[in-house]
This record gives structure tokens, C-alpha cells and sequence, in this order.
């Protein structure tokens, strides 16, 4: 009987393998991009899914952790600085950044909870992008609003990620190449969530979330507990960054405003809080949606001869409209967990229940 | 030699002394209740006991101690607070909330040893076993906060208002239960406003009084004495 899941397991290693070439066949190189962003998205929403879904914690200024991860790698491997180190030594410094400043917003933080939480987050998240719009003088660390432009292509034993590559005999342009390193790294997170989740550490993260006070009382350290929450989320949003940096070539401020936090957790919500499935396809739904909306505009054209409505205004529109439909009818999102599976449908029997187990309370 | 010696308590929530230097002993295998009035400082108490609270005075435990120690650590020594309004883990399974009570120990069979007893005392939890925490009645709720306390392996138990909430008919089951549990040795301290039953099932019981021990002794002699009767009792 076990047969089957290798299989499928079979398959969908094929399929992912195989995705680029499918999509680049289909619909265009430009996709295969959209497919990079899909990966770094999924890392990112994985991230904060350890932050949000499984220890409860509101983080509105995950995109901090983005940011400072991408800002390093800039720092470390650019003409700005004048420092080219190599891709494998960046990284981790990257991350182990953003985990570190991943403590430093939990300390002070440990007390509050809910929209306090989220107000402090966001504050946060705004501090250090306002920090790197603006640290260009007196002396010159981000470039400002300019960005840092001219990040050195990612180098792995003498092979390149830039430009076109032979692989195999097979001709691959960056973005293909990229796929897979991001696949790479989107596959160990994915790993790493999981075996989290099932950890002694993941069972005491839910039950901090359920109730801190009963959780304290079980023997967990809430504080330190809390602030493992968020120096692993923040090291896989400083990694997400790192890789982010590389890719792009150039950074600014910019991309890292509230609205990508904002984006991050609504990838989350849409596809099931806490639960890995559900996190990835947000992360995947939320990046090619949007993406595949600017043929509206296209389609616009050719039927009316005119552009009617603008794509994007008509993105934030729809985006929103998904939002409410799904709090409508799918309120624990679209692949929920377990857990928030049985607390949506559950309620309905509760009552009952209840009034049951009055009465027959002696049994 | 008592198990849980408390000196000179104090609690306080900014200005507001909640409680005011109380003194407090429970010998082992004893069931002692804290009874008392709204807001007369019997939870502060119990969170200043635990960590959950800065507190001064001193908290004695078998010996070691307990005053400054954080809560994690208290429950690590042999302490299990069943919290106020249950605490449970609404949205993980009644058997998930019966590990994580388990969560500072390492026997796995002593652990699943304790697990069958608590399904012993509670069989309605045993027939849940798979149901989520929140869907529970306030009884079975209640049912499951004393068991997954029971599942740490206490050697003293910290029950707040176990009846807060309950239907009469439910109240009694815990109550049975209670005695049930301290009949096998376990060392309670509990917090009740419900004085008559918390009076009947103890041995002692001190009487607090805005943020103060103003009476304490044998519960049978407390539940005589006219001054109880009628402030608590309703005489």
C-alpha cells in the first residue's frame, strides 16, 4: 500500500523539475520569473507561518527581516562596499542577521500579544525601511532611496548564475538556473517547517499559542520559546532576502514596505494558517494571480480597442474581493489544518454537546 | 515538615495591594482550601505561588526555594497549576492537551502510566480523546485542566475555582474527583469561592479578606463557626 505515495512523490518530483521548461513553453520566459518570485514567496510565507501560524505571534514587519537579509548580501557582495565574497558565505551571514535582529524585536515585545504585537511589528518593519531609505548620509551604508545596484551574480564552484548556461548539454537562461537554486533552498525550508511543527518545540509553540499562562504552567519557557518564534522566522525571511538580492542584482528600499508584510501574511491566511500545504499554495496563488491579471489589460485592448480599466487598479480590486469571499466560505482558508478545520466546523455541534454532557455528567 | 511554606506574601498590581503579607502552610498529602469573597486576592495567590506574578515574601517548596524562580521552572519542580477559567489548548485534541501536560518529563512509560489513570478517573475524556480541547463542555473542559495537570506527575496540585462556571450536576463530579485525586496522596491547595464545598472536601482552610488571612484552622471547625456561616455560607 505504500506504493502510492511514491508514486505520486515520483511524479510530482518530475513535475517540478520539469515546470520551468513547461511554463517557459507555454506562456513565455517572463513566467519562469514569476516562478523564482513563486519560490522566494513560499520561503518567506513559510517563514512567517513559524511566527504567525504556529506560535500565534502577530509579526505586521516580517518584510524587516526580508530586507535586512538582502540589504547584507548587497553589503557583502557589491562594488559598494568594494567586498565581493562568495554567495555560500553571504548567505548564512544573511540570515543569521535577520535571525539575530529577529531576537531584538522579540525581547522587547514578549509582553504583548495581538494588536499590540501587530503595532509593534509594524512599527519595526517601517523603522528599518526608513532606515534604509535614509542611511546615505553622512555616511553613505544603503545608497538611500537610490538602492545598491550591480550585486554580484551568484557563483556556486566556478558555475554562474547569470547570463545563459550550458547544463547538461541543454541551454538555460538565469531565470531557469535560479528556479532550481531556489527550489533547492524553497525544499529545505519546507523540510525544516515540517520537522518543526512535529518537534517537541512546535508542540509547545502551539500550545503558547492557545494559552500562555496554562502553557507557562505545563512548563514551557514561554520567553525564550517566543523568541525562538521569531529568530527562525526572521532567519528564513534573511535568507529569502539574501537570495532575493542576488537574483534581482540591485535593491531598494522600496521593495520592502509594509505592503509585502502585508502580502506575506494574506498568502498565509488565504491558504490555511499553520498548516505547509496550505502556506504554499497562498504563497504560489497570491504571486501568479496577480501576475497573470496584467492580460486584462491585453484583453482590454483587443476587445475594446481601449484600456478601460487599469490592471492594477482592477489587481487590488479583485485581490481584496478574493479576500472577502474567502472569509465568506472558506474562513480557515483554503487548505486549513486539522486543528482550524475542526474549530470552523465544529461549532454547530457545540451546543449540544453541551447540554449533553449536562446531563449525563456522572457517566 | 510541610511540603508548601508561604511567608509574608505579598502581590501587587501597580498601586493595588492585592494581597498583604499572607502566611500559609500545606503539610503533604493535605487538602487545604483558600476561601473567600470577589476580589479578595485568593488567584493572586496562586499566581504569586507560580511565578506568574511578581511577588515579595518567601515561597518554600519541599525545602527549595521557589520566590523569583520563573513559572516554567516551578512546574519543572513538582508544581501543576490548573489555572483559572481551565487554560486548556482549545484548538489542539483532549489526548494533545494530555502530552503537552506531560511536557517537562522524559519517562515515556511512566508517562503513559499516568495517561491511563487519568483516562481511569476521566472516562469521558478517554472517549474525547481525539475531539479538539475547545469543543468540550465547561465540565469535560474542567475534566481535562486537572488532568493534564495530573499528567506532570505533580506532587502538589494548584486547583483555582475549579467550579467557576459549572452547572451544579458538573460541580459535584469534579468535586468527587477532587477528593478522588488527593485520596491518592496528591497534595492540593484549593482556590474556591464556592465555600461550602470547598470546606467539605478539605482538611484546613484559611479564609482571606481583602488581600489578608483572616481566619484559618480545620475545616470542620470553620464551617461551625457562626461568623463563616454567615458571611460564606449564607446563614
Amino acid at each position: 500500500m505504500r506504493r502510492k505515495p511514491q508514486i505520486a512523490f515520483f511524479w510530482l518530483s518530475v513535475l517540478l523539475v520539469a515546470l520551468p521548461f513547461l511554463t517557459g513553453a507555454a506562456l513565455g520566459n517572463s513566467w519562469v520569473r514569476v516562478l523564482d518570485f513563486a519560490l522566494l514567496y513560499v520561503m518567506l510565507a513559510l517563514g512567517l507561518n513559524i511566527v504567525v501560524g504556529y506560535a500565534g505571534l502577530l509579526d505586521l514587519g516580517y518584510v524587516a527581516f526580508y530586507a535586512l537579509g538582502a540589504y547584507l548580501y548587497a553589503w557583502l557582495a557589491s562594488p559598494h562596499f568594494g567586498v565581493h565574497l562568495p554567495f555560500w558565505a553571504v548567505l548564512p551571514l544573511g540570515a543569521a542577521l535577520a535571525g539575530l535582529f529577529g531576537v531584538l524585536l522579540g525581547a522587547p515585545t514578549l509582553r504583548l500579544r495581538g494588536d499590540y504585537l501587530a503595532i509593534v511589528t509594524l512599527g519595526f518593519g517601517e523603522i528599518i525601511r526608513i532606515f534604509m531609505n535614509n542611511l546615505n548620509a553622512p555616511v553613505n551604508i544603503t545608497n538611500g532611496p537610490q538602492g545598491i545596484n550591480l550585486i554580484d551574480p551568484v557563483a556556486l564552484g566556478g558555475f554562474r548564475f547569470a547570463g545563459t548556461q550550458q547544463v547538461l548539454g541543454v541551454s538555460l537562461p538565469s531565470t531557469y538556473l535560479f528556479y532550481y537554486l531556489f527550489l533547492a533552498f524553497t525544499l529545505a525550508a519546507i523540510f525544516i517547517a515540517m520537522r518543526l511543527q512535529d518537534s517537541r518545540i512546535g508542540r509547545a509553540w502551539a500550545a503558547l499559542r492557545e494559552d500562555e499562562v496554562a502553557a507557562a504552567a505545563m512548563g514551557v519557557n514561554t520567553r525564550n520559546l517566543k523568541l525562538l518564534a521569531f529568530a527562525m522566522g526572521a532567519t528564513f525571511g534573511g535568507l529569502a532576502g539574501g537570495l532575493f538580492a542576488a537574483f534581482q542584482g540591485f535593491i531598494s528600499p522600496e521593495s520592502f514596505n509594509l505592503w509585502e508584510s502585508i502580502l506575506i501574511l494574506c498568502m498565509i491566511v488565504l491558504g490555511g494558517m499553520g498548516h505547509i500545504p496550505g502556506v504554499i499554495l497562498g504563497a504560489v496563488l497570491l504571486t501568479v494571480l496577480p501576475e497573470a491579471l496584467r492580460y486584462i489589460g491585453d484583453w482590454q485592448r483587443h476587445a475594446f480597442g481601449h484600456v478601460y480599466v487599469d490592471p492594477s487598479d482592477l489587481r487590488m480590486l479583485l485581490f481584496g474581493l478574493a479576500l472577502v469571499l474567502m472569509m465568506v466560505y472558506r474562513p480557515a482558508g483554503l487548505i486549513p489544518s486539522r486543528q482550524r478545520k475542526r474549530e470552523f466546523a465544529a461549532e454547530d455541534g457545540v451546543a449540544e454537546q453541551e447540554q449533553a454532557s449536562l446531563y449525563d455528567a456522572r457517566g | 515538615m510541610s511540603l508548601l511554606e508561604v511567608r509574608q506574601l505579598k502581590v501587587a498590581y501597580g498601586g493595588i495591594k492585592a494581597v498583604r503579607g499572607v502566611d500559609l502552610t500545606v503539610a503533604e498529602g493535605e487538602l487545604v482550601c483558600l476561601i473567600g469573597a470577589n476580589g479578595a486576592g485568593k488567584s493572586s495567590v496562586l499566581k504569586g505561588l507560580v511565578g506568574l506574578v511578581q511577588h515579595g515574601g518567601e515561597v518554600r517548596f519541599a525545602g527549595e526555594r521557589l520566590t523569583g524562580r520563573p513559572t516554567h521552572a516551578i512546574a519543572a519542580s513538582g508544581v501543576s497549576l490548573v489555572p483559572e477559567g481551565r487554560g486548556i489548548f482549545a484548538r489542539l485534541t483532549v489526548a494533545e492537551n494530555l502530552d503537552m501536560g506531560a511536557f517537562v518529563r522524559r519517562d515515556r512509560t511512566a508517562v503513559n502510566i499516568d495517561r491511563q489513570r487519568v483516562y481511569e478517573l476521566f472516562p469521558r475524556l478517554a472517549e474525547r480523546r481525539g475531539q479538539m480541547a475547545g469543543t468540550l463542555s465547561g465540565g469535560e473542559q474542567q475534566m481535562l485542566a486537572i488532568g493534564r495537570a495530573l499528567m506532570s506527575g505533580p506532587r502538589m496540585l494548584l486547583l483555582d475555582e475549579p467550579s467557576m462556571g459549572l452547572a451544579p450536576l458538573m460541580v459535584q463530579k469534579i468535586y468527587e474527583t477532587i477528593t478522588r485525586v488527593a485520596g491518592e496522596g496528591v497534595t492540593i491547595l484549593l482556590v474556591e469561592q464556592n465555600a461550602n464545598l470547598a470546606l467539605h472536601v478539605s482538611q484546613r482552610a484559611y479564609v482571606m479578606e481583602s488581600g489578608e488571612v483572616t481566619l484559618h484552622g480545620a475545616s470542620a471547625e470553620l464551617m461551625s463557626n457562626p461568623q463563616i456561616r454567615a458571611a460564606y455560607l449564607g446563614e
